[in-house]
């Protein structure tokens, strides 16, 4: 269980410090670099939590596919006059506000100790390992019981690129 | 040392998303606002992969999947007005694209 221990703060260190790099850089592209290190920290926690699939998933669609996505953006837009200028806008006392209501949320859970987190921890923690592999079973449920959630998402990926095309496009 | 709980994952998921909606909020340049979004993304999917696994239950990936389809979209149509927009106001600050703005 050792093992286990150190790796979640291990990949936790990455998430949360890339996380804080992503929103304090000034330079965009150093930011979209801290944010692929945190998104590999998450993807380090689904392995952890044994979603190997959704794993591969984070690595190939969201640093190999999201985040080139986001640094053409970034080559293909002038950002270094932006860089020069005032990084933070003035709405400072509203993301106060957010933190402190959720450090109070936090604090009141801690504060509660683990009553308020029976809901979070299995009666059965040991069971048996299931027989199908993850990627089997995601595929079963998905295709079975979220068909038709799944045709839907196909039609909004339809939707974003013709979007996407019109937007982007001088003239269409 | 303690052992990890599903109570550590849902803090880090709750600083994570604390992050993002930091970011979201002060920062002026629409690429990072962007990118903070996906971050808020990220932690909503760390509970759900989270309580998935404390379930054996197939749904919270099923959901996190889709909420990945959904980070995807966003990126690709949010990317795509960013050029318009920089296309039509040389800019990318938030607070300098106040054309409704009276």
């Amino acid at each position: 269980m050792l093992i286990d221990t150190v790796l979640f703060y291990m990949f936790a260190a990455l998430v949360l410090g890339g996380g804080v790099l992503t929103i304090t850089r000034r330079n965009a592209v150093h930011s979209a670099i801290s944010l692929i290190v945190s998104l590999l920290g998450v993807a380090g926690l689904y392995l952890l939590q044994q979603a190997e699939f959704l794993f591969a998933v984070q690595i190939v669609l969201y640093v190999g596919g999201i985040m080139v996505l986001f640094l053409f953006v970034i080559m293909l837009v002038n950002l270094d006059l932006a860089a020069k200028e005032r990084q933070f806008n003035k709405q400072w006392l509203v993301a106060l506000a957010a933190v402190a209501a959720v450090a109070a949320e936090i604090g009141y859970f801690i504060y509660r100790g683990k009553d308020a987190f029976h809901i979070a921890e299995p009666a059965t923690m040991a069971l048996a390992p299931p027989a199908l592999g993850n990627t089997e079973m995601l595929a079963d449920t998905l295709f079975s019981e979220y068909l038709l959630p799944f045709e839907i998402a196909s039609i909004l990926l339809l939707v974003a690129v013709v979007g996407a095309v019109v937007m982007a496009k001088k003239r269409i | 040392m303690h052992p990890i709980t599903t109570v550590h994952y849902l803090a880090l998921s709750a600083a994570l998303l604390l992050i993002g909606t930091v970011g979201v909020l002060t920062r002026r340049n629409i690429v990072v606002i962007l990118m903070s979004i996906e971050l808020i993304l990220n932690a909503v999917n760390i509970n759900l992969i989270v309580f998935s696994r404390i379930w054996h239950n197939m749904d919270g990936q099923i959901f996190a999947i889709f909420v990945i389809t959904d980070a995807v979209a966003e990126a690709a149509v949010g990317l795509g007005i960013l050029i318009a927009l920089f296309r039509n106001k040389e800019t990318v600050l938030a607070d300098e694209i106040d054309l409704l703005k009276w």
